[in-house]
């Protein structure tokens, strides 16, 4: 059975001497990480840098919307042959503003839906946590199995924790 | 940032969550008056789709009066939002820290008050489902795609889908700080909306490049839609004074000068109500206002460019509309009026570093702007229209009719009831943006000066 165990600080260096200790205590990657209430600079805890494919969802999402609105602009336009101030039934200025727009929109839609995807959220079992997190504490957290609970605790006590959660 | 002080997280989270753990006692008697207008307005409103827009001042020539007007004011007060938001934090600009989220709430609110000018100036609103969406598989009938009236839902639509999902990413950290602060049916409410957020680096770093990449797909949106609305009037050949190739870019920065001055609006109220004068200081309205002087001299360059650009052809049409715009009764007030309050009078006070960094005049000067925007607005929709032209028999000015007045007003009424009605269940101040500032925020000493300075990262 899993564990989550949490470990919370006020100063930021004891913060990164627990992780510190975690990876020395052998506990992988991936398994422990660290809670705060607003964004550190990246590497303040010795943290693994998080890798993410953000930037492929806008560009997935461009080509859907842009294939969607040719498509519904030319067929439309086919099935309905209306010829309006002299204009092609194709007419291309009028298509690209509502190729552009739907592009885009598809474009922000799929950006938004990878921020929430590579976020990991939602987070169903989001584990041990501390509401004082948001009010400027730092949790250094570990997912661990039961034997190993009680030695991560101690780990994060012995680099200076103000107290320890388990979920 | 000399009036920068240092705040703690527990003194941030107090302060800017009063709105929602200690609803101020001037909220409910304040929201409950406004939703009596709102309430009025919508049955004023059903009475103008009973009884047809014969209870409005339109009539023939002049079809688009007072409901498009303010359409297109409204239309222009939302591109506050992303050219604060978007523009300022692709730049790591410091000061915009507490302007964002008024600023994108702002776009969100006035786009969905503008949809709705559209559908009451249809008449019969409903119809307006026919010639929009691609629907009518039955008999075959689609959309004229090649009409700019279609144009104008698509791009709405698209920038305010993607404003309110920019709005909703941007709340996540805050709706994770409401769910702990919180308890009963408004803890559930917030754990429920912030998706399980426990703000590890892997969630703050695509919270960071997720706003980036936001702002950088919000932008050309944000460009397009002004341009798309200025287009409603600029390819139509028929009507002098609309058929314009500059419109674009005009309505454009118009749009940020309007909407830019109604955060200004915005951040005085927020501070006056709320009290944050720790959060929206002075320093802020004097970033605006300098941004402000820039955005205002741009739009008066396009205004004398549309008109000169309009005489130099010495097209006899189009110089009686410039005569009857500038120098005829009644329009001449409005135009005199218009120049003043566009830009003379607040431009004026904004070159004094002294009105900058007072908050009431601030405030004013942000309302004349707005003031004079509207008028604008006004003079290219109306004389247009209004003046004779040939082949044309009816010609008459166009007087608004009282309920139009009041639908006006019950639109400012409206956004503001809106705007109350999320400060009362979310925060107006993005409060890690708050706590980010205080965490990358030292002082350094230059000589025997000590002075804040903010650490930026290098990507």
């Amino acid at each position: 059975m899993s564990k989550s165990v949490l470990g919370l600080f006020t100063d930021a260096n004891k913060a990164a001497d627990a992780m510190d200790s975690l990876k020395a205590g052998g506990y992988p990657l991936g398994t422990f990480d660290v809670l705060t209430g607003t964004p550190y600079p990246e590497g303040a805890f010795g943290e693994h840098v998080p890798q993410h494919r953000l930037f492929r969802f806008p560009a997935f999402g461009a080509i859907i919307g842009f294939t969607l609105a040719l498509f519904i602009t030319s067929t439309t336009s086919i099935a309905y042959p209306l010829v309006t101030g002299g204009k092609p039934i194709l007419s291309l200025f009028a298509m690209l503003v509502i190729l552009y727009e739907m592009t885009m929109l598809s474009a922000v839609i799929s950006t938004v839906v990878g921020i929430v995807f590579e976020s990991r959220l939602p987070n169903i079992n989001p584990g041990a946590y501390d509401a004082r997190i948001t009010e400027g504490w730092i949790g250094v957290v570990i997912s661990t199995d039961d034997e190993q609970a009680s030695h991560a605790a101690s780990l994060l006590e012995s680099a200076g924790a103000l107290e320890i959660k388990q979920a | 940032m000399q009036q920068r002080r240092t705040i703690d997280q527990i003194h941030t989270n107090r302060v800017l969550l009063n709105g929602q753990l200690d609803t101020p006692k001037w909220w409910a008697p304040t929201v409950i008056g406004l939703g009596f207008i709102v309430i009025i307005g919508f049955l004023v409103i059903g009475i103008m789709v009973n009884k047809g827009l014969g209870v409005t001042g339109l009539s023939r020539p002049v079809f688009w009066g007072l409901f498009i007007t303010t359409f297109v004011f409204w239309v222009g007060i939302s591109h506050a939002g992303i050219m604060i938001s978007a523009i300022l934090r692709l730049s790591q600009a410091e000061w915009r820290r507490p302007v964002t989220r008024a600023a994108e709430l702002l776009t969100v609110f006035s786009l969905l008050t503008a949809l709705l000018f559209p559908l009451m100036h249809a008449g019969r609103p409903w119809r307006i489902v026919y010639y929009i969406l691609p629907y009518d598989f039955a008999r075959g009938i689609y959309p004229n795609i090649r009409s700019p009236l279609i144009w104008d839902p698509v791009a709405i639509s698209t920038y305010l889908t993607g404003s309110t999902l920019f709005l909703y990413i941007a709340l996540l950290p805050d709706l994770g700080n409401l769910r702990d602060r919180t308890s009963g049916w408004q803890n559930a409410l917030y754990t429920v909306l912030a998706l399980g957020w426990r703000g590890n680096p892997r969630q703050w770093k695509l919270q960071t490049v997720g706003g980036i990449l936001l702002s950088a797909l919000m932008l050309p949106i944000f460009v397009s839609v002004h341009s798309i609305v200025s287009w409603d009037f600029a390819v139509t050949p028929a009507v002098e004074g609309w058929h314009s190739t500059i419109f674009a870019p005009y309505f454009v920065i118009g749009a940020v000068h309007s909407g830019v001055s109604a955060v200004v609006t915005m951040m005085a109220l927020m501070r006056w109500l709320w009290k944050w004068e720790d959060f929206i200081r002075p320093e802020h309205f004097d970033a605006l206002a300098r941004l402000l002087i820039v955005v205002a001299t741009g739009w008066l360059a396009f205004t004398f460019l549309e008109l000169i650009f309009a005489v130099y052809g010495l097209d006899a049409p189009e110089l009686a509309l410039r005569e009857m715009q500038i120098f005829q009764w009644p329009w001449w007030l409005l135009f005199v009026t218009f120049v003043l309050t566009g830009y003379v009078i607040p431009v004026g006070m904004w070159l004094q570093k002294r009105v900058r960094n007072n908050i009431a005049l601030m405030f004013w000067s942000s309302i004349f702007v707005n003031i004079g925007m509207w008028l604008e607005r006004f003079l290219i929709i109306v004389p247009g229209l209004a003046r004779k032209t040939p082949f044309v028999y009816t010609w008459e000015s166009y007087r608004p009719s009282g309920l139009e007045w009041f639908i006006l007003f019950w639109s400012l009424t409206w956004v503001t009831f809106l705007m109350l009605l999320f400060a009362r269940f979310f925060p107006l101040v993005p409060l890690f943006e708050q706590k980010e500032s205080q965490t990358f925020g030292d002082s350094i000493k230059i000589g025997r000066a000590r002075v804040p300075a903010i650490l930026r990262e290098a990507d």
